[in-house]
């Protein structure tokens, strides 16, 4: 395999590595089959402003026999740098979902969100997202009980008319990692596309795309499924899956409620309800829930993939494949260095 | 109890944000206390943190635009909560740019401060978030703890040289001892010194002034804002520059102070350090009372924020 990355897509294919650096330690590179190569990979793309001053064009090659994947690139003033990263063959990994036929979509500018997340602490690990006809919110998930009487809780509510595109048939409540979210939405605003949201019930990933002529980046990120949604949930009242009424913010005297207690007596909340489901009781440690978390339509292959969490990038080029283009260097251009065999000769 | 308060002013929003930012620096939890006019964040001493205690005071109205509350009962018109200050900063903080901002005390999964910021957005509605803080509300029967402290009957009171330099110094004892002796005279004169066995290292510092004080008793006053001039104003106590002159500090044992003699105190360094981190404004006034061998009482005044840190004598 070789093929060649030039100009300003350098930059892109940077920031494509930086963000999936936030997400997982391996890459799976897939032109026509699928290698496994480690985090070395983003040591060649270290830093993104260099990359666009210097970089001319960036040439990446496969040697089988060698079982090395060599990214040559070609640096201004005749430079040229070339690293050598090693990788493992490993077993395709097939996102199996379908976003097209998801109950919601939303589109908009990346930082619409961008501008959300931001409200929510760097420690906070997992945000839920509830949707409604008008309206969606996020909010911080909070795990066990005992957190909840300490943890802040942050909630942002975004109307539907602040999105390009806002389609709601199903109310659903999904809870994903923050931190993959944020990495992404990074990589999202510096291409400038609109983002995509593809959104279905507790337990079917979320897929975050964007899209244009040249590139399609699909981030598929797995939910909590729908048990642990409906104990978390609980608080909010019997009907689990009901977004939290809207936050009226000019009537808001009625929410200033009058804690009633007795407070000549020793200190303590008053009965705050703590909610208890059986589902509560059977409490787990988080390892133990990521292993749970499932795509509900990765099941046909989960023999082959049990224990993986599932998230991944997929990137493809819109062009029409053809037959030529993935084994020959394109005609046009000229290839400044050869595959060289000698060692010593490398630059 | 009832607690709404909101917050309009830019200025004010960012200025509310940096006194509680400050006390985040200072402590993990303290007691926010609410009346009609005030807010207070305290600290009582206890052996849990080293002894330190602190005493801050907001005039609401300098922050709020409105502020309504109802306190327990309306004998005791107060409503006094535990809080994590620095979930209170961190709400505060990525609302800088809002619209408004309300603090009130909600009933969620339990008592919290809610703060609910409504931010510009590119719709018609805004866009609001909302932070719930969880708190735990102090009965009335622990209120004592939590009082004004009064004024100590100190040795020796003295204006703190910059606040930024004495950081700098600090920051470098550090590094060599675990215990510094904070001392002044009625000259204007103060050293921090340290010593270990290998090194003994003092920094001096001079023509500070003196603050001379009124009779001493009772709690500290701020003035009260100038806000309603039918209002009298009941000052307690206002420090004013003294040329140094021991005379003109009134108040038992110093009347016949040897205006050379100094009066020192042994702290914990990380203490004193801790309250310097925390600073984030320049205070308007700084200065300090030492009771010898017994306690350092530092006081900082704002504008519209005092601040006082307690700060006791070590073995």
């Amino acid at each position: 395999m070789q093929c060649v990355v030039t100009g300003g897509n350098v930059k892109v294919l940077a920031k494509a590595i930086h963000s999936l650096s936030r997400i997982g330690d391996e890459l799976y590179v897939e032109p026509c089959f699928s290698l496994c190569v480690n985090q070395s990979v983003q040591t060649v793309f270290r830093s993104v402003a260099t990359l666009e001053k210097t970089v001319e064009k960036c040439h990446i090659e496969l040697d089988e026999a060698k079982d090395r994947l060599t990214f040559t690139l070609h640096c201004k003033h005749g430079l040229l740098k070339t690293h050598n990263l090693s990788y493992q063959d490993s077993e395709s990994l097939q996102a199996v979902f379908d976003k097209d036929s998801y109950a919601n979509v939303f589109r908009a500018h990346p930082r619409l969100l961008v501008d959300t997340v931001v409200h929510f602490p760097l420690s906070v690990e997992e945000v839920t997202v509830t949707v409604s006809d008008e309206r969606m919110w996020v909010r911080n998930h909070v795990e066990d009980e005992a957190e909840r009487s300490r943890a802040m809780l942050t909630e942002l509510c975004l109307a539907s008319d602040e999105f390009d595109h806002f389609a709601v048939k199903a109310h659903h409540s999904i809870t994903f990692c923050l931190k993959e979210l944020r990495g992404l939405l990074a990589f999202a605003e510096s291409t400038g596309l609109l983002l995509s949201m593809y959104l279905d019930e507790p337990g079917s990933p979320v897929v975050l795309s964007v899209t244009d002529s040249v590139l399609e980046g699909n981030f598929v990120l797995a939910t909590l499924s729908d048990d642990h949604n409906l104990c978390k949930n609980n608080n909010k009242g019997p009907d689990a899956e009901q977004p939290p009424p809207p936050d009226d913010f000019m009537n808001d005297d009625i929410d200033s409620y009058l804690i009633a207690m007795d407070t000549s007596v020793a200190p303590g909340p008053s009965a705050a309800n703590p909610p208890t489901t059986s589902l509560a009781a059977a409490r787990e440690t988080p390892s133990d829930r990521h292993r749970i978390r499932r795509h509900s339509e990765e099941e046909e292959d989960g023999d082959r993939l049990p224990n993986k969490k599932f998230r991944s990038i997929f990137f493809g080029s819109v062009l029409p494949p053809s037959p030529q283009t993935s084994m020959q260097p394109v005609p046009t251009q000229e290839v400044l260095a050869s595959n060289s065999e000698d060692e010593t000769e490398a630059d | 109890m009832k607690f709404r308060g909101k917050i309009i002013d830019v200025a004010c929003l960012n200025h509310f944000s940096r006194v509680i930012t400050t006390i985040s620096k200072l402590t993990k939890t303290c007691v926010m206390r609410l009346t009609p006019d005030n807010l207070f964040f305290v600290l009582s001493g206890k052996v849990t943190n080293g002894g330190v205690s602190m005493w801050c005071e907001l005039h609401q109205a300098n922050f709020f635009d409105e502020f309504q509350m109802e306190g327990v009962s309306s004998e005791f018109n107060e409503i006094c909560l535990e809080v994590t200050p620095e979930n209170l900063s961190r709400a505060l903080k990525t609302v800088q740019n809002a619209k408004s901002v309300k603090v009130k005390l909600t009933k969620k999964h339990c008592p919290c401060l809610t703060v609910a910021a409504e931010l510009p957005s590119l719709s018609s509605n805004s866009r609001v978030v909302t932070h719930d803080v969880p708190v735990e509300v102090v009965p009335r029967s622990l209120w004592h703890e939590f009082k004004e402290p009064s004024m100590p009957d100190f040795d020796v009171s003295i204006y703190l040289p910059p606040l930024k330099t004495m950081k700098n110094v600090v920051d470098r004892m550090k590094n060599l001892s675990n215990f510094l002796v904070m001392e002044a005279n009625l000259s204007g004169e103060m050293n921090l010194k340290i010593e270990t066995d290998l090194v003994s290292v003092t920094t001096h510092f001079k023509d500070l002034g003196n603050p001379s004080w009124g009779k001493t008793s009772g709690p500290i006053r701020l003035p009260v804002p100038q806000i309603n001039p039918n209002v009298v104003e009941v000052t307690r106590m206002t420090p004013h520059v003294s040329t140094g002159d021991a005379a003109s500090q009134d108040g038992g044992a110093s009347q016949s102070r040897d205006p050379e003699a100094m009066a020192e105190v042994r702290v914990d360094i990380r203490k004193l350090q801790q309250f310097l981190v925390g600073q984030q404004v320049n205070p308007s006034k700084a200065m300090c009372n030492i009771v010898h061998q017994s306690v350092v009482h530092l006081i900082l005044l704002h504008d519209d924020v005092s601040l006082q840190y307690f700060i006791p004598a070590v073995a």
